[in-house]
């Protein structure tokens, strides 16, 4: 059973096996081309996988959007070191929930994925990095596995090809950060997930010290339609610079908030109005958060005319992100919703630098006296100050990812901000207290 | 200490996991598969894994402070985690968070008396699209409403 029935806007390259019965068996996978594009990557020279990643443009699915391609030619595929492949499952990013449906359904998209990315630096030896909310993936990706090396497609000399892949599981224990590539690392190699200084970068210095290829799920699960079809026909489906789909999360106030796999360049609007149902309760549209809470927000007047993909996002000065589509209607207190995205980064935030760990503290303190109607109008400027004085200045993104949104919801919204000083408090519901510390 | 033989197939399997000499790895999986079987992460726990991995305890102290699913004190039977991070939020999740505590009059982290049922408000669980979304242990409950809310807390409260 799906979690949401499909739109018929949907482009369903990644997602094509979800809902077939059995999906997730090995059974299942041959039978709908699976491993065929190992098996002709296997014939391939490493640089043209590469080089074909490249040309389907495909940006990293994870949040920053980085090429793929172009980050698996910096591995020293030389190098006397052992290399490796982690794929970053530890999706936690509000508003995301796709990577999920990627294992249920189809683990051995991903494993397949793996093997590819394998022959393409050198790399025997994998781990996907579970969150550890997801148990039940886990034992999905466990028994996938089970029956991959059972049936000859992980371990040694596969299915006869003379290639060697080991693959495990690891689960994570609940820390935001650990998605962060260098603390995923760390929390890899049964460490604090504190990020590391970087360069060197993952793709020279990764796990246990070794050149590593990490990537999102959905960016590995990828793979397999580009071998088998090709970069280019993975390219046209998206837009120029921004190949192929992705999966998007609706979430929020739409009528069928669900995760649809949706061309890149998809239009906004069409997106909330058409796949998503439109607005719940025929309420107006009043903010929209294009790809995880880490992302500035649009208002309803900036959807208009915007598509999702890398650029249309850019030029509004926020970001595409994870795929988490967070949609508020008019009825949405702004000031609350501020205040809940501020008290996860501060809950999250690992700690390690000032900046992040006492910007984070301080953002929430001044948010929740907002919100209870003790706020000052120099509280309104210095939710700005803060946030902007964090700016670039932390020693992981995650301080831009607390700053973004906030900075974004003071300047757009900022009337609300000043509805709650009038004694006009929020005109919505009051926030009870914060307890999540 | 000596765990179940699931347990420990498990831990042989997580300690083979990793590059030689790097079997620290395996101390963050060890905990957590622990902690589902004996309640929660004990001092005795701690000395266990990390003589099992090759670190002092000290070590594995310092990751246990930093894992919010990793517990020093024992959740309850049935560990009722309600998400109020922004898509549940939008679904009113907070409204659920308040209804939880008010029944079974208990706060965050904390446990009913009986030890059945504890509660915790988290953050994303990685069910925004089916919001508002509860995980009880690790079983998800998508689009919970008020009405599924109460049924859920009173069967979980006479459940074995
Ligand atoms: C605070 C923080 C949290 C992140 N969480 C995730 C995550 O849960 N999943 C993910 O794939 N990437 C996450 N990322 C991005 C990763 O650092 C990394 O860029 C990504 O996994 C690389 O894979 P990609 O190029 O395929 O996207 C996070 C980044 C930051 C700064
Ligand atoms: S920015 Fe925040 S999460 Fe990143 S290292 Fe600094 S304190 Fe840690
Ligand atoms: S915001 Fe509640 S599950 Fe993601």
């Amino acid at each position: 059973m799906l979690y949401n029935e499909p739109s018929p806007l949907e482009t369903r390259i990644l997602s094509r096996r979800f809902g077939l019965p059995n999906s997730a068996a090995l059974d299942t996978y041959l039978a709908t081309d699976g491993y065929q594009a190992f098996r002709k990557a296997v014939g391939m020279k490493p640089e043209d996988i590469v080089n074909e990643v490249k040309i389907s443009n495909l940006r990293g699915r994870g949040g920053a959007g980085f090429p793929t391609g172009m980050k698996w030619s910096f591995v020293p595929r030389t190098s006397p070191k052992p290399k490796y492949i982690v794929v970053n499952a530890d999706e936690s990013e509000p508003g995301t929930c796709k990577d999920r449906l990627l294992i249920e359904y189809d683990p051995h998209q991903l494993i397949e994925g793996c093997l590819i990315a394998g022959l393409a630096v050198d790399a025997h030896k994998g781990w996907i990095y579970i969150r550890g909310e997801y148990r039940y993936l886990i034992e999905i990706m466990d028994k996938a596995i089970g029956e991959a090396y059972q049936k000859g497609w992980l371990g040694k000399n596969i299915q006869g090809t003379g290639v060697d892949f080991d693959l495990y599981t690891h689960t994570g224990a609940g820390a935001y950060e650990c998605g962060e590539e260098s603390a995923l690392l760390e929390s890899l190699e049964g460490k604090r997930g504190v990020p590391r200084i970087r360069p060197p970068f993952p793709a020279v210095v990764g796990a246990f010290q070794c050149p590593t290829i990490l990537n999102n799920v959905e960016s590995i699960c990828a793979v397999p339609p580009i071998i088998l079809n090709g970069g280019q026909a993975f390219a046209d489906l998206g837009v120029p610079k921004a190949g192929g789909t992705k999966l998007t999360c609706l979430t929020g106030h739409v009528n069928k908030p669900g995760v649809y796999e949706l061309r890149l360049g998809f239009p906004v609007m069409q997106m909330i109005n058409e796949v998503g149902g439109g607005m719940r309760n025929g309420k107006k549209l009043k903010a929209f958060i294009p790809g995880g809470s880490s992302c500035p927000l649009l208002t309803a007047a900036e959807c208009e005319g915007a598509t999702m993909d890398y650029d249309s996002m850019a030029a509004r000065k926020s970001m595409l992100g994870s795929g988490g589509v967070v949609v508020m209607d008019e009825d949405t207190c702004m000031v609350k919703a501020a205040l809940r995205i501020m008290r996860f980064y501060a809950h999250e935030s690992c700690g390690w630098c000032i900046p992040c760990r006492e910007g984070t503290t301080w953002l929430r303190k001044v948010l929740i006296r907002f919100h209870e109607g003790g706020g000052t109008r120099e509280d309104i400027d210095l939710l700005g100050d803060v946030a902007k004085n964090m700016l670039g200045r932390t020693f992981c993104p995650l301080g831009d990812a607390a700053a973004l949104p906030t900075i974004s919801i003071v300047e757009k919204f900022r009337e609300e901000f000043e509805d709650h000083l009038n004694g006009r408090p929020c005109p919505f519901e009051h926030a009870r207290e914060a307890v999540l510390v | 200490m000596t765990f179940s033989a699931e347990l420990e197939t498990r831990f042989e399997k997580l300690l083979k996991s990793y590059p030689a000499g790097r079997e620290r790895a395996a101390m963050i999986p060890m905990l957590m598969y622990a902690q589902d079987e004996i309640g929660s992460i004990t001092d005795e726990l701690v000395e266990e894994v990390a003589r099992r991995v090759g670190v002092t305890s000290l070590q594995v102290h310092e990751v246990v402070s930093y894992y919010s699913m990793l517990h020093r004190k024992p959740m309850g039977k049935y560990h009722v985690q309600i998400c109020t991070n922004i898509s549940c939020l939008l679904w009113d999740a907070d409204k659920l968070w308040e209804q939880a505590t008010k029944k079974l009059g208990i706060g965050h982290k904390e446990v009913t008396a009986d030890g059945q049922i504890s509660l915790e408000e988290v953050e994303c669980v990685g069910a925004c699209s089916w919001a508002p979304a509860i995980q009880v242990n690790y079983d998800f409950h998508h689009f919970v409403t008020p009405e599924k809310l109460d049924q859920l807390l009173d069967s979980l409260g006479k459940k074995q």
